[in-house]
């Protein structure tokens, strides 16, 4: 069975018809026919876009969400694959975790799940995990992280990096200097101190950075940054690239739009916990920096860090509260309403960001491919030109943390396909 | 004025005038052998006390009860908070009661703003983590005035732990309201990295300010925050930030020593200043009663405040 995809602005360009053929572009052209005709007539045609950072709870938080409920989520977000994090119960730092994980994804069926693996055992920043075993299973680990944790004893970092050369792994560094954040609740700058609020300075953030960028290049391995938050950050991973160091670095859609005011003043009122997330939103200035840094390449990849909490773990007082926002079925709207509408990226820069860039360095070889004869088909369809307010009571995600309510952004996914088969169609679950 | 008294700058200027001005009426009623008001009898205040603070809880207890609302204390030991209920359904459960005013104190900075969205009835925030203490702010602002008559153009220095402060803050955002000029003294590690964004001076020799101070405010002084490194010993703090006897005589004639209690005699005040008459420290005490009153009237929206005769 084929499926012709008729009129798509593949990233943005002129009009193209696509044919889809078992699970692979056949052909892109003009006037292609198919067994099935989809209309994309002023659409825009992404490569599937590919998360390197998802929280999908399961094991242990299926009230929050599951991979099942997760994979619907990617999917409507316009994602056809998503790294899910290892900070799961049980810990995802066994390979039996991982296989467990990824054959979740596999029977979900709508979106590629590929387990990221813990650097130490239990995330508790002491031994190794078996990464090696965790790379070799089934589920061929290849990110490793302890994310919401930083490793940050600075020898254990060290041998993390030098250990994972052997399967061509890459660390992927939640940076935040313990000691220089215990009790944060806010970035640290002049709204945390209005409010009383333990601050979360920079330069937690950008220390861990720039030792993880001299170790990496100390022992020649590839370093990955998660959510970068500062313009500092942005300073010192410009300068580790400038001198050829392996780095890569992501941002989250919301450190790209929402700043720290909001947490003192909001539609949804004062110290509402729907804006508490590690690392914390920053400052305008911080923002700036962060959409040059990805507009210039400085940061390779947007990540949604989506971090489903129940209602009852942020409908409380601000230090009890959970960090985390959800992020899957926002983010492409947040990076149009952020960079494509001020002109900072066109569509090709979109694709590089949430695609090519995040597949290559997760070394996905079935994902992040330009669509083009003989590319798996995973394809998303997007509208770029409608708007709409956003609400949480139709997403997909068991979680409704979204920071967005109440908003208008732009865009919509209109159609996601995974190896040629549809995910979703007219904007539903297909 | 607003429905809830949050932070200090829920207060325009006419708002705190009001509020102290009221006071000084509710005063003179405080002076009489009955002291009892019946101008918010039928109405109910919960003192909702998640922390301990059994100094604030009697001040807010008595100004109510001397206005004739029913009062409430619901203290978080011993309750269903202590087993685990949240501050949502601890809000719900006094909506259901029906409560009119709630008064709270917690631990956590915002958790009145938190409540004030689940509940119907007037919030005071009687201190909320390291954020606000409105009413504080107030009854020292009333204390001044007795004392100083009006605040525009006075200089109060506050000293002490302003980054762990709530006192400090609301002190800072309701007299720079007022028109004093305030300035901050604290060693570099106990102020807000941004504290040069507020609305008073900042300076780190003590010395330096004293001699033109109408007011100085000593604030309490954790003797932890030494173990986290914030000031190397109590001896060191105390010499340098200490107001002893020594620094006390350099003060103006007619300033005035106010602290907010409770002290540590010997570590930021030294006893015979705090005893001093020019100390206010008790008069603060009978004032908060005072203030809370004009508060609660205000905010709750009481009857007449009745003839000098009634």
């Amino acid at each position: 069975m084929s499926i012709v995809i008729k009129g798509a602005r593949i990233l943005g360009g002129e009009p193209a018809d696509i044919l889809i053929e078992d699970g692979a572009v056949a052909a892109v052209g003009q006037d292609l026919t198919g067994d099935e005709t989809v209309d994309a007539r002023g659409l825009i045609a992404l490569p599937g876009l590919v998360d390197l950072h998802t929280h999908l709870r399961e094991p242990g938080r299926e009230d929050a969400e599951t991979v099942e409920s997760g994979t619907r989520a990617a999917a409507l977000g316009g994602y056809t694959a998503v790294h899910a994090m290892a900070n799961t119960s049980p810990v995802a730092d066994t390979a039996g975790v991982v296989e467990q994980v990824w054959r979740l994804g596999q029977e979900a069926g709508r979106c590629d799940v590929q387990p990221v693996g813990a650097v130490t055992e239990g995330l508790a920043g002491e031994r190794l995990a078996e990464l090696g075993a965790m790379a070799d299973s089934a589920a061929r680990v290849r990110v490793f992280s302890d994310d919401g944790k930083c490793v940050s004893d600075a020898v254990l970092m060290r041998r993390a990096l030098e250990y994972v050369k052997a399967f061509d792994g890459v660390v992927a560094q939640h940076a935040q200097e313990p000691r220089l954040t215990a009790g944060a609740q806010m970035n640290e700058g002049a709204v945390s101190g209005r409010l009383g609020l333990t601050g979360w300075p920079a330069v937690a953030e950008e220390a861990i950075i720039a030792r993880d960028c001299l170790l990496a290049a100390h022992v020649g391995s590839r370093l990955h940054v998660c959510h970068v938050s500062t313009a500092g950050s942005v300073e010192i991973i410009r300068w580790a690239k400038s001198k050829g160091w392996d780095v890569t670095a992501e941002v989250t859609p919301h450190h790209l739009l929402l700043t720290d005011d909001l947490v003192e003043d909001s539609p949804v009122g004062s110290y509402n916990p729907i804006y508490k997330v590690n690392p914390p939103l920053r400052t305008r200035a911080d923002v700036e920096a962060l959409r040059e840094a990805l507009a210039d390449g400085t940061i390779d990849v947007v990540a949604t860090d989506h971090a489903p909490h129940p209602v009852e773990d942020k409908e409380t007082e601000w230090d009890a509260a959970a960090m985390g926002m959800i992020g899957l079925e926002t983010a492409l709207s947040v990076v149009q309403e952020a960079m494509v509408e001020t002109g900072l990226l066109d569509w090709a820069g979109v694709a590089e960001r949430m695609s090519y860039a995040p597949a290559r360095i997760g070394r996905l070889a079935g994902h992040g491919h330009p669509i083009a004869a003989g590319s798996p088909a995973n394809i998303t369809l997007y509208d770029a030109s409608v708007r709409a307010e956003v609400d949480p009571g139709s997403y997909a995600s068991k979680s409704r943390n979204t920071p967005y309510e109440g908003r208008t952004l732009p865009g919509r996914v209109v159609a996601t396909f995974l190896r040629g088969r549809p995910t979703v169609l007219d904007g539903k679950l297909a | 004025m607003k429905r809830h008294l949050i932070s200090a700058a829920d207060l325009s200027r006419d708002d705190a005038l009001l509020i102290l001005d009221t006071a000084d009426e509710l005063a003179r009623i405080s002076d009489r052998s009955i002291k009892k008001l019946p101008t918010l009898r039928g109405r109910t205040v919960v003192n909702l006390f998640f922390e301990d603070s059994t100094r604030t809880r009697i001040s807010f207890e008595a100004a109510a009860k001397r206005l004739s609302a029913d009062v409430i204390n619901f203290s978080a030991k011993g309750s269903s908070v202590s087993k685990g209920e949240s501050l949502k359904d601890t809000a719900l459960t006094l909506e259901a009661m029906g409560a009119d005013a709630v008064v709270i104190r917690h631990g956590a900075s915002g958790a009145p703003h938190r409540l004030a969205g689940w509940v119907r009835g007037s919030v005071v925030n009687a201190g909320d983590g390291t954020h606000e203490h409105p009413t504080q702010a107030l009854l020292d602002a009333f204390t001044m005035r007795r004392r100083l008559g009006s605040l525009e153009g006075r200089r109060v220095t506050v000293v002490g732990d302003i980054l762990h402060s709530r006192v400090a803050r609301s002190n800072v955002l309701l007299l720079s309201t007022l028109g004093a000029e305030v300035t901050l003294v604290a060693p570099p590690t106990l102020l807000p990295v941004s504290v040069g964004s507020w609305p008073c001076e900042v300076s780190y020799d003590l010395d330096s300010v004293l001699p033109k101070s109408d007011v100085v405010m000593m604030l309490r002084v954790q003797r932890e925050r030494m173990n986290a490194a914030f000031f190397p010993t109590e001896r060191e703090y105390s010499r340098r930030y200490g107001l002893d006897r020594e620094r006390f005589a350099r003060l103006k004639e007619d300033a005035v020593v106010m602290h907010p209690g409770p002290m540590n005699r010997g570590m930021e005040i030294a006893a015979e200043v705090a005893d001093s008459p020019r100390s206010t420290i008790v008069e603060q005490v009978a004032n908060g009663v005072t203030t809370r009153m004009a508060v609660l009237y205000l905010l709750l929206g009481g009857a007449d405040l009745g003839g000098e005769d009634q």
